[in-house]
């Protein structure tokens, strides 16, 4: 009973707040409501003893909120929305797409006969998961690493302005020259 | 709460994600559009461990899996902002449409 | 063995959170030149009691939702921080993954700090909760490499185990680097001594620049609180928990939490300020590699163990 009011309060947070991301003006506000979001759909895994995994989606998902805010200011013309201004191209087209999909999905959801829960929980939720990917499921693991390497590597050389010959002169053989000088007196 | 219930939550979620990767201008916000999307796979996955196969972890490696993927989008999507919005000021979609058609 | 603590145990917790926010200003002000101890006990309150009847300054097109929100979130994430905590054989909420959570609950600071900053609407707390980003992003790497450790030597992620595993040797004695590197990340996160730049004086108060009356209270309050939780949280992970001759094993938890408290209290006027950019460095180069190091040795002490 406690349970089923939790969700419901939570979907709905999860939903509206999901839906404010677009409405409002201010690119805080945005933001942050996507982090609500992202917090309220942790706290439902919370609910389905997922409690390890709701707890990282809550740490990732406010950490690259704040992050994002960050690119917002840099990045909008208008990031506090003080002057009201629409920044949307084809809103009728995306409207109908996203209800279209919503109700076939919807539909799927509630018409398809989902096969009955196979198994119980083990004791210990996070240790199947712990198990799981250095176990069975490994290759997961061997995957999403260089992945996130190689996000690191692409990520840098995209966004970076200045490369080693910047900071060390044309045959890198120049004490490091920095615009910000670091914390160990280079 | 049931499966049903989860899997129209994770629905709605993506949809509006949907809604807001296609309407909006703003490449920062198109992002959000699509991590919008992953959160709803997120609610499928759990649901579908908690309802369909909780003895197994293949739910929970899924969840794990769409976590990174959306610090991966993220990453890469604001180095890619930064890298146009460096070399041409642009920051809205229709500035960047080279490879379309 | 850790029981969950009855429901009117939860307002208990929360009036020693405040007691000891309130304990350790005291203490604050009097390391504070020129105030005997009698001046000292009267700091904190007064400081209270001007701020709740002081008038709230406003600025031009702020954002009252993300700037309260903010200013009240430091408290809050402090009680959610220290209701996992077990207090000797008891604890408000027994989590599976209390580690995990303290460090979400840690995370939640960045927006809570940010939103801070922003909702002013004025260049300097801006500037100020960029700072206190740049800050985080340096530290909480470090943070959450100090928090695995215990967990890896106790083999698990719940606090009463890793308190449990500390009987006859605390983990601060096989695992010193990442106990000095939690109490430098808890002075980070709570924008304390060294990493008070986020709110520093050459920015004219950075993220609290234009916080006044009640919400200034509350962000000032919610600084010492984090600074407890923190202190409170160092307890079950590194120095025993309620493991101690004599006194009762809640005693212990309070007594320890207090002398944990005490050292980050005095590193405020110990040390100067370190500005987030060398922060970063010292936090990349140096601390993280020691960390690691320090996670190769808890391994291997745990596999000549088993």
């Amino acid at each position: 009973m406690v349970v089923d009011a939790l969700f419901w309060l939570l979907a709905l947070t999860a939903v509206a707040s999901g839906f404010a991301v677009f409405r409002v003006s201010s690119m805080a506000r945005a933001t942050f409501a996507l982090a609500v979001s992202f917090v309220a759909v942790g706290a439902v895994m919370l609910l389905l003893d997922l409690d390890y995994l709701g707890l990282i989606t809550v740490l990732m998902m406010v950490m690259e909120m704040s992050i994002m805010a960050v690119f917002m200011i840099m990045y909008m013309m208008n990031p506090g929305g003080l002057m009201p201004m629409s920044m949307y191209h084809n809103k009728a087209g995306a409207m109908t797409v996203a209800v279209g999909s919503f109700v076939v999905l919807a539909a799927g959801a509630l018409l398809v006969p989902w096969p009955e829960r196979e198994g119980v929980a083990p004791a210990d939720i996070t240790l199947q998961l712990g198990e799981g990917i250095m176990g069975s499921k490994m290759l997961v693991m061997l995957t999403i690493s260089p992945v996130l390497f190689a996000t690191i590597v692409g990520s840098l050389v995209l966004a970076a302005p200045r490369g080693r010959y910047d900071r060390f002169g044309d045959d890198l053989d120049q004490p490091a020259s920095d615009p910000v000088p670091g914390g160990l007196g280079r | 709460m049931s499966l049903e219930l989860l899997l129209v939550l994770a629905s709605a979620l993506f949809c509006i994600g949907i809604y807001g990767a296609l309407s909006q201008q703003s490449i920062v916000m198109v992002m959000m559009g699509l991590e919008l999307m992953l959160n709803g796979v997120l609610v499928a996955g759990a649901a579908f461990w908690a309802y369909v196969s909780p003895s197994r972890p293949d739910g929970q490696v899924l969840v794990l899996v769409v976590i990174t993927a959306m610090t991966v989008e993220m990453a890469m999507g604001f180095a890619v902002v930064t890298a146009i919005f460096r070399a041409r000021d642009a920051d809205l979609t229709d500035q960047a449409a080279d490879l379309s058609g | 063995m850790v029981e969950q603590a009855p429901a009117w145990a939860a307002p208990l917790a929360l009036g020693l959170l405040l007691a000891l926010c309130v304990a350790a200003a005291t203490f604050d002000a009097a390391l504070a030149a020129g105030r005997g101890l009698a001046g000292a006990l009267r700091v904190p309150w007064q400081e209270a009691a001007r701020l709740v009847v002081q008038q709230r300054r406003t600025t031009v097109a702020n954002d009252p939702l993300l700037w309260r929100t903010g200013g009240v979130s430091l408290l809050v994430v402090a009680a959610l921080m220290v209701a996992v905590v077990p207090w000797g054989d008891w604890t408000l909420l027994d989590s599976a993954v209390g580690v995990v959570w303290f460090n979400a609950m840690d995370v939640l600071l960045w927006a809570a700090v940010w939103i801070t900053g922003w909702g002013a609407n004025s260049a300097w707390p801006l500037v100020g909760a960029h700072r206190f980003l740049a800050q985080a992003l340096s530290y909480e790497l470090l943070l959450m490499f100090a928090l695995i450790s215990p967990a890896l030597g106790a083999g698990s992620l719940r606090l009463a185990d890793v308190q449990a595993e500390q009987a006859g040797l605390w983990f601060v004695v096989t695992m010193p680097v990442a106990f000095v590197v939690f109490c430098v990340c808890v002075l980070a996160f709570s924008l304390w001594g060294p990493f008070a730049a986020p709110i520093g004086a050459d920015l004219g108060g950075g993220v609290l620049a234009e916080s006044s009356g009640v919400d200034r209270l509350l962000v000032l309050l919610g600084r010492y609180a984090l600074l407890v939780a923190g202190a409170a949280f160092a307890v079950p992970l590194f120095l025993g928990g309620g493991e101690g001759p004599l006194l009762p094993a809640v005693l212990w938890s309070v007594v320890k939490t207090v002398l944990v408290l005490g050292l980050l209290v005095a590193c405020r006027r110990r040390f100067a300020l370190l500005r987030p950019e060398r922060f970063a460095e010292l936090a990349w180069v140096v601390g993280i590699p020691l960390v690691l190091l320090q996670i190769l040795v808890v391994s291997l002490l745990v596999l000549g163990r088993s």
